[in-house]
This record gives structure tokens, sequence and C-alpha cells, in this order.
């Protein structure tokens, strides 16, 4: 099996967290597509160093998951606030700049 | 999968195998979080995408990301949305039907379009050098050498998403903090309260449930003087889930009544 398998795997990953971000309504849903999204990223940094034979993707990787934490706990609590105010979780509801 | 012009060398065959079963399920995994219609089983199959990723770097020889990856994904992350699903109501199951007019073809095809991009171009990339592997990076141990690249080259950036990790959880805290507009009802307010209403008639306070003679839960409505079942008596979340029981069949017949 040829390593870029890997890579592959990751594009195919990135693309279905692609497409839930656009077509999820659910926020929360549309949150954890873009933790798919990052996590196909990492899968990429991690192979990407194995090719090259060294550790910096790695730690790229290990500063992506951090990065990642950090959203998420300030995304939900986002997502908190609006649901507490307008008593639901769905992105197409908060479209108050639109009218 | 065929191999095109990309020529890093392969890998050894236990991998392999790992890779050939893994891979397609963590696809199938990924794939269903966009078709399920509950939250929570998206969060479920997200998790096992996540096990298996961290599966991945293990193979990878990433030791320590794959286990920064079980604990730090799948333990901490996973464990927030869960949480969050909680707070905001694992009920709101998403409605699956589009808002925006087609706006599901547009996405799936610019999706294939995408994706098509991409591993077209992983396809035609050429490193003109195989795999080095980790094998020499790791000679002093993973996590060590890790640790040596945080700690020398990358200091700054580690710095900098410390401060970052801290401004996020005070943001979170800013964010989810709320100000009572009024203190909150004591038992003496909610007295006068009831006291205070048009008629009288749960001055008293509501009846309590269960039907004490047969069968005495909180999610049994209790029995009027008329046989009739009481709504005001069951809790407002065990109506809304449903989780009520008929009370009518804990009701006594005429025959048993007379005994």
């Amino acid at each position: 099996m040829s390593i870029a398998n890997y890579l592959y795997l990751s594009a195919i990953l990135f693309t279905i967290g692609a497409i839930g971000v656009v077509v999820r309504r659910n926020a929360i849903v549309v949150f954890m597509c873009i933790e798919l999204m990052l996590n196909a990223a990492n899968l990429a940094f991690v192979t990407f160093a194995r090719i090259n034979g060294n550790l910096e993707g790695q730690v790229v990787a290990f500063f992506t998951m951090v990065v990642a934490a950090c959203e998420v706990v300030v995304g939900l609590a986002i997502i908190v606030t609006i649901y507490r105010s307008r008593r639901s979780a769905s992105v197409d509801d908060a479209s108050l700049l639109k009218r | 999968m065929i191999n095109l012009a990309l020529d890093v060398g392969t890998t050894a065959g236990p991998e392999s195998v790992l890779f050939y079963l893994l891979a397609p399920l963590s696809v199938l995994a990924s794939l269903g979080m966009l078709l399920v219609k509950k939250a929570v089983h998206s969060a479920l199959l997200l998790a096992w995408v996540m096990v298996s990723l961290a599966i991945f770097y293990i193979a990878q020889d990433a030791l320590f990301l794959g286990i920064v990856q079980i604990v730090v994904y799948t333990g901490a992350v996973m464990m927030l949305f869960l949480f969050i699903l909680m707070l905001v109501g694992v009920d709101t199951s998403d409605s699956l039907e589009e808002n925006i007019k087609g706006l599901r073809p547009i996405a799936i095809i610019a999706a294939i379009g995408f994706g098509g991009l991409l591993i077209s171009l992983i396809g035609r990339a050429t490193f003109n050098r195989p795999t080095i592997g980790f094998i020499l990076a790791n000679a002093g141990g993973n996590a060590n050498g890790i640790a040596e690249q945080l700690f020398t080259k990358y200091v700054f950036a580690f710095e900098v998403v410390s401060a970052l990790l801290i401004t996020a959880a005070l943001g979170a805290m800013v964010l989810a903090h709320s100000q009572k507009s009024r203190s909150q009802f004591a038992q003496r307010d909610l007295s006068i309260a009831r006291f205070r209403k048009s008629d009288l008639k749960d001055a008293a306070g509501l009846p309590g449930p269960g039907v004490y003679a047969l069968h005495n839960a909180v999610d049994v409505p209790a029995l009027l003087p008329n046989g009739q079942p009481a709504p005001s008596s069951i809790s407002a979340v065990l109506q809304a889930r449903g989780d009520i029981i008929e009370s009518s069949k804990y009701q006594l017949t005429q025959e048993e009544e007379e005994k």
C-alpha cells in the first residue's frame, strides 16, 4: 500500500466535512463537521511529516489540536448563548443581520 | 487504490491491512454523520472517526499524537459536545429538508469538484524521494523528540498558544455567564402569587402524582375524585418527553370499589 493513501483518505474526510458545514443546519453538527475537517488536515500533516522524516509536522498537528480545542470552547459557548436568547440551535434562524 | 505518480514508498503488510479495514469504516462513519438526523448520533460517529484517526497516527509511528488525539479529542472535545447537546436539548433534531432551494445538489456537485481536485492534485504530485519515516526522528523517543522541537524552535508559538488557551477559557466564561434580571422566586413569593390568582383552585398547591393504592410513581397522573386523570399533577418535563403512563388502567373498577 502506498503511503499516499493516507493523503487520499485525508482529502476525502476533508471534503465530507466541507459538505456537512454547507448542508447541515444544526449549529452543533456544523461544528462537528469543522472538527472533522481539522482532523483530516492533521492526518495530512502527520503523513507529510512521515514522508519527510522529521517531527515538525507532528508539532504543527499538535498546535492544530490545541487551537481546535480553543475554538470548540468558544464556539460552543456562542451556541449556548444563541440558544438561550433564540431557543433554537439552527443556523438558519440566526439571520438577524439579513433583515 | 491506484498508485498514481506520487511515489513515496509503501508500507508494511500489517499496516496496509489496518488501513484497508479502518479507512472505509471511517469514511462511512463520516458520511453517516451527514445523513443521520439526531445530533447525538452524529457525535458518536465523529468519535468513531477520531478514534480511527488516532489508530492511524499510532500506526504511522506518531505515538504521542495518537494518545493526545484520544485524550483531547475523543475525551475532552467530544465530552464537551455531548454536554452542550444535553444543555441545548437532545430532542432538537435537525429537519433535513432544505431551506435554500437547490442548496444540496449545488453543495454535492461543488464537493465532488473540490474532492476531485484535491485527489488529482495528490495523485499528480511528486516528491522525488522515498519516504524517510520516523525511525531516525524517533530514535530518542517520540515524545522526547516533539518536546525538543516544542521547547526550542517553537517555544514562542507554544507561549502564544498558552495565551490563546487562557483567552478562550475567559471568553467562554464571559459568553456562558448570564446575569439574572430578577432574584429567584422563593417559597414565600410563590405562595403569595398562588393566593393572588383570580381563583383559589390551586391555592393549596398542585396535586401530587401517582395513584397511591396501586401504582405510586411520578410518571402516573393522579386520579381526581370523578375518575379523571389530573394532568397538572405531572411534571411538565415528563409530559414533554411523553414518558407518562396512562392512569386509567390503575383505576378501581366498580366491583373492587364495592368490596
